[in-house]
């Protein structure tokens, strides 16, 4: 079906070939999953398979790739249109049209399918993809995972033979990604579509998969079974790295292969956890940094916060949960200060009352009233002020970039913040900016040293728009800290990231909550929070659901349950590493 | 009424049946008539806007119609130039005096009752016409309507259809944008204050229309066949012959040295060689329509309402539209000739002759 004879690919301008020497076969009726760290270039493969490489990028291809028997370098991409189907990550941008049946409707109206046949196809595509009563729907109004299906469903009304996804469930939570890639199995056991597809978390797609191609980022490709080509690849969803940590072979892919092998493990473990197990960390005597109660939020009609309470407390980082549009957003907005609230009271510690916001010695104990001395509420200040406070990183953080090198951005964040230690003293920037600049947790680190901290080695005359997801998101990072601000929030901040990149932003998240920030992060992603959360919150239509030790939650709802959890249940573990920890205690020592 | 699916209405019908009351406003200073065009129009818009997003729409045009009465009052309040003999002065603004070579303009001065009425009459001629537009662009939808551009200006088409798909989705990005800057707080000039908003928004903006380029692309968007070489040269030839003919033609018909038989050939010839044109061109594209909107009886009543009574209006229906003009008289309370107002009315047969729209289709459902 799909054939790729000596491939290379280079764009103008790089330094070197995205591709070089790429040679695969793909049968017809396969699920392919295409792996590999952010730009190794997963995109550019697949954008090959359709022609949009090199005809709507640009670069020189050589070799040749051919899908059912046409050379997309000679093809354009419109008329491949009736034998390869596309779908991006963001539905939302590709769309044409305004409703559901329309949007199935467009591809056909290209190609000119008689209109008897094309109604024929959109009930069919209906019905296939369980979308029948959303037909008249406006594409705006549908959720992440419909938008997704609908997507695919518009890709599907042209009879493709090849379905091509790059990175499909990246903006979806768990939920939404179960129906899109449920649909998409369906897709190819039942009408043996071939299915090419990038993803970045592999916990919710390698059971699926049929063949794994690997990128590992050298221009070469390497392609397999999933389990030999997982067992050397440098990146695992956990099921995988549970297995080699426990020795299995064959790997098991699928959590329930797993399940089936665990049980000696899981005997081991239930003795040995509870053992070793840290302690919870018990934060009560740390200060209250941020403290709200009874918080609202409207937009409209739609009350997207209702009542929360929230307290946080230095050096505690909480994971924020829940479906798309369930409040997570509006509730850090409004935490931030930085979007109006319809009710509730919030209250943040100021740096230069050392106590936090409860002034009145916390360890006496007892419940919600315990707190909110001498705190501010930063929807009263001026922005300058407000982020001193507290810095909220937005969903999409290039909102924020808008100077031409990151070099630049880092000054004029400097410059901001005042932070280079007094030298902001001199600017007239009112009496704030005096109180700021006492030196608070942080010691008086400039942007720069900041980004040099949270994301090494990136260069500093590179255009904000040129860096990787996770680059930018450093970058933005390191911007919004250097106003110093006790608590961060965080949108979504894993949404385009690899593990790599993750893991390292686990690490960032960890080390500023070790030097007394308070973090919270909303997040889909289970396995993220799992690493680096202590508490989670969960969310539906606007009301805490759920609260608790990320270890109690986590393990309790199954959509939120992390890999390791579902496998080793009811051993509460969360992570690789936590079994590795504990199996590696010295009291059984029998590992090995 | 009851029992008539709703359905959208032709947009195209829209279209036409907006010529009639845009005919009847510009070509009448009455202000009862231009008021009764105003409210046929509330009429019919009430009745059939639909629940699309672009629907609330019409409400702006109200404003922006005020707004423009308003304008034109003030304007010729400051600049009106003095009152005639036994004119009645409402009030004297203070007078700005201009050198002698800047004759013509005066600023300030009395100010006649006669004149702001005038402008006021002048300003509802301007509102009717804006509202009219607002009418049509609440009551059909926009993109509907770009499909019923022929074959040839489906690239055109296209274009349009990305930027209103994209234009709403910049406000929107505009708008997240602008809630971010207070994230990075900070205060700025006010230069930088403006590129904080508008280089992000901009780079968003690209990178969507990039984005659904490429989607539009390889989901087979202007394929095209393959076309005869001497095919394609001819209806080069004809769509690069026609505009100039046509040029060559309103030469004809506006400069009077030349005999008037010239530019009408001129115009003839470049009609029909850009219509061959379209029409080869058109051939090019071979596509097909999903659910066409049909064209039935309601779309020829409602057409048939505003086209039938533009051409009434203009044919002069035994009323002199400058009857009412003003002068002296403005003063006078104007008379409700019968013939117009019959038409005038007429027109609101749209609201009733249309299907009733579909209830709730691109809606906002809350989410």
């Amino acid at each position: 079906m799909i054939e790729f004879d000596r491939v290379g690919l280079t764009y103008p301008e790089a330094p070197a070939p995205v591709l070089t020497d790429v040679r695969l076969h793909i049968e017809e009726g396969e699920l392919c999953l295409v792996i590999g760290h952010t730009g190794t270039g997963k995109s550019s493969l697949l954008g090959t398979l359709n022609g949009l490489v090199p005809h709507f990028t640009g670069g020189s291809l050589t070799g040749r790739v051919t899908v059912a028997g046409r050379d997309t370098a000679r093809t354009r991409p419109r008329d491949l249109a009736d034998v390869v189907g596309v779908v991006g990550q963001d539905p939302v941008a590709g769309f044409v049209t305004d409703t559901v049946e329309e949007e199935l409707a467009y591809t056909m109206e290209q190609l000119a399918v008689p209109p008897q046949a094309m109604r024929t196809r959109v009930e069919q595509t209906l019905d296939l993809l369980g979308i029948a009563d959303l037909r008249r729907r406006s594409l705006l109004a549908l959720s992440g995972g419909q938008q997704q299906r609908v997507a695919i469903g518009a890709a599907l009304t042209a009879r493709p033979e090849v379905l091509v996804l790059d990175e499909p469930t990246s903006a979806l939570d768990p939920v939404g990604a179960e129906e899109v890639l449920a649909t998409v199995t369906r897709l190819v056991h039942d009408l043996g579509i071939t299915v090419v597809l990038a993803e970045h978390r592999l916990e919710r797609v390698v059971q699926y998969a049929d063949r794994i191609i690997h990128l590992p980022g050298d221009g070469t490709v390497a392609c397999g079974e999933p389990g030999e080509v997982l067992a050397t690849a440098g990146l695992a969803p956990p099921v995988i790295e549970l297995g080699r940590a426990a020795g299995w072979d064959p790997l098991p892919l699928s959590v329930r292969d797993a399940r089936r092998r665990a049980a000696p493990l899981r005997e081991r473990l239930s003795t040995t956890m509870v053992r070793t197990r840290a302690p919870e960390p018990k934060n009560a005597d740390s200060p209250t940094l941020l403290d709200a109660t009874r918080l609202r939020v409207r937009h409209g009609r739609i009350h997207a916060v209702r009542d929360v309470d929230l307290r946080l407390r230095a050096g505690e980082i909480v994971a924020l949960m829940g479906r798309n549009g369930s409040g997570k957003s509006s509730l850090l907005w409004a935490l931030a200060g930085a979007a109006r609230r319809a009710g509730g009271r919030l209250r943040v510690a100021r740096p230069e009352d050392d106590g936090g916001v409860s002034g009145d010695g916390g360890t006496a104990g007892g419940g919600n009233r315990e707190s909110c001395g001498p705190g501010v509420d930063p929807v009263q200040l001026p922005p300058d002020r407000a982020r001193r406070l507290v810095a909220l990183v937005p969903q999409t953080p290039t909102d924020l970039l808008y100077l031409d090198t990151v070099d630049q951005e880092l000054c004029q964040a400097d410059l901001d913040a005042a932070a280079g230690n007094g030298s902001g003293e001199g600017g007239a920037r009112g009496p704030s900016t005096g109180r700021g600049l006492r030196p608070a947790r942080v010691l008086g680190e400039t942007a720069g040293d900041l980004l040099e901290r949270l994301v090494p080695g990136i260069d500093r005359n590179a255009h904000p728009r040129d860096l990787s997801a996770g680059q930018q998101l450093g970058l933005v990072l390191a911007i919004q800290l250097c106003g110093r601000p006790q608590v961060l929030l965080l949108d979504e901040p894993t949404r385009g990231l690899d593990y790599r990149a993750k893991t390292a932003l686990a690490v960032v998240l960890t080390d500023l909550a070790a030097r007394g920030h308070a973090i919270v992060v909303a997040t889909h992603d289970v396995e993220f929070a799992a690493t680096a959360c202590r508490r989670v919150l969960v969310l539906a239509e606007g009301e805490v659901v759920a609260e608790g030790p990320a270890r109690t939650v986590l393990t309790a709802s199954p959509a939120f349950a992390p890999q390791v959890a579902k496998i080793l249940a009811p051993v509460q573990c969360l992570t690789v590493r936590e079994v590795v920890q504990a199996l590696d205690e010295p009291a059984t020592g029998a590992r090995r | 009424m009851r029992g008539r699916p709703a359905r959208a209405l032709h947009p195209v019908a829209w279209w036409i049946w907006s010529v009639g009351p845009a005919t009847a406003a510009g070509r009448t200073v009455n202000p009862l008539l231009l008021v009764l065009v105003l409210a046929v129009l509330g009429l019919v818009v009430s009745a059939r806007r639909t629940e699309a997003p672009w629907a609330g729409a019409y409400r702006s045009y109200l404003v922006l119609a005020l707004v423009v009465i308003g304008i034109r009052v003030v304007f010729r309040a400051v600049f009106g130039g003095g009152a005639p003999a036994g004119a009645h002065i409402l009030f004297a603004l203070p007078r700005v005096p201009l050198p002698d070579w800047y004759a013509g303009v005066r600023i300030g001065g009395p100010v006649a009752l006669e004149a702001v009425v005038a402008a006021a009459v002048d300003g509802l001629r301007l509102a009717c016409l804006l509202c009219c537009l607002g009418a049509v662009n609440t009551l059909a939808d926009p993109k509907h309507a770009l499909q019923s551009l022929p074959g040839a200006l489906h690239e055109l088409g296209v274009a349009v259809t990305v930027a209103l798909t994209t234009a709403p989705q910049l406000a929107h990005s505009a708008q997240r944008v602008r809630r971010a800057t207070r994230l990075r707080g900070g205060r700025r000039s006010r230069r930088r204050g403006l590129s904080t908003i508008v280089v992000p928004v901009l780079h968003d903006a690209f990178e969507r229309s990039l984005h659904l380029a490429a989607s539009m692309d390889s989901r087979g968007y202007g394929r095209a066949r393959v076309v005869p070489e001497t095919r394609r040269r001819v209806t080069s030839a004809l769509l690069l012959s026609g505009p100039v003919a046509l040029c060559v033609g309103a030469y004809g018909l506006l400069d009077t040295t030349v005999p008037p038989a010239t530019g009408l050939a001129g115009f003839a010839v470049g009609t029909v060689s850009c219509g061959a044109g379209l029409a080869l061109a058109g051939g090019r594209v071979r596509r097909t329509r999903y659910r066409p909107d049909p064209w039935l009886t309601p779309e020829w009543i409602v057409a048939g309402a505003g086209f039938v009574g533009a051409l009434a209006l203009v044919m002069g229906t035994g009323f002199d539209p400058t009857a009412q003009a003003a002068g002296a008289d403005t003063l006078r309370w104007p008379e409700l000739p019968p013939v117009p107002v019959g038409i005038v009315l007429s027109m609101g047969l749209a609201a009733f002759a249309a299907p009733p729209p579909p209830a709730g289709v691109p809606g906002s459902d809350p989410e």
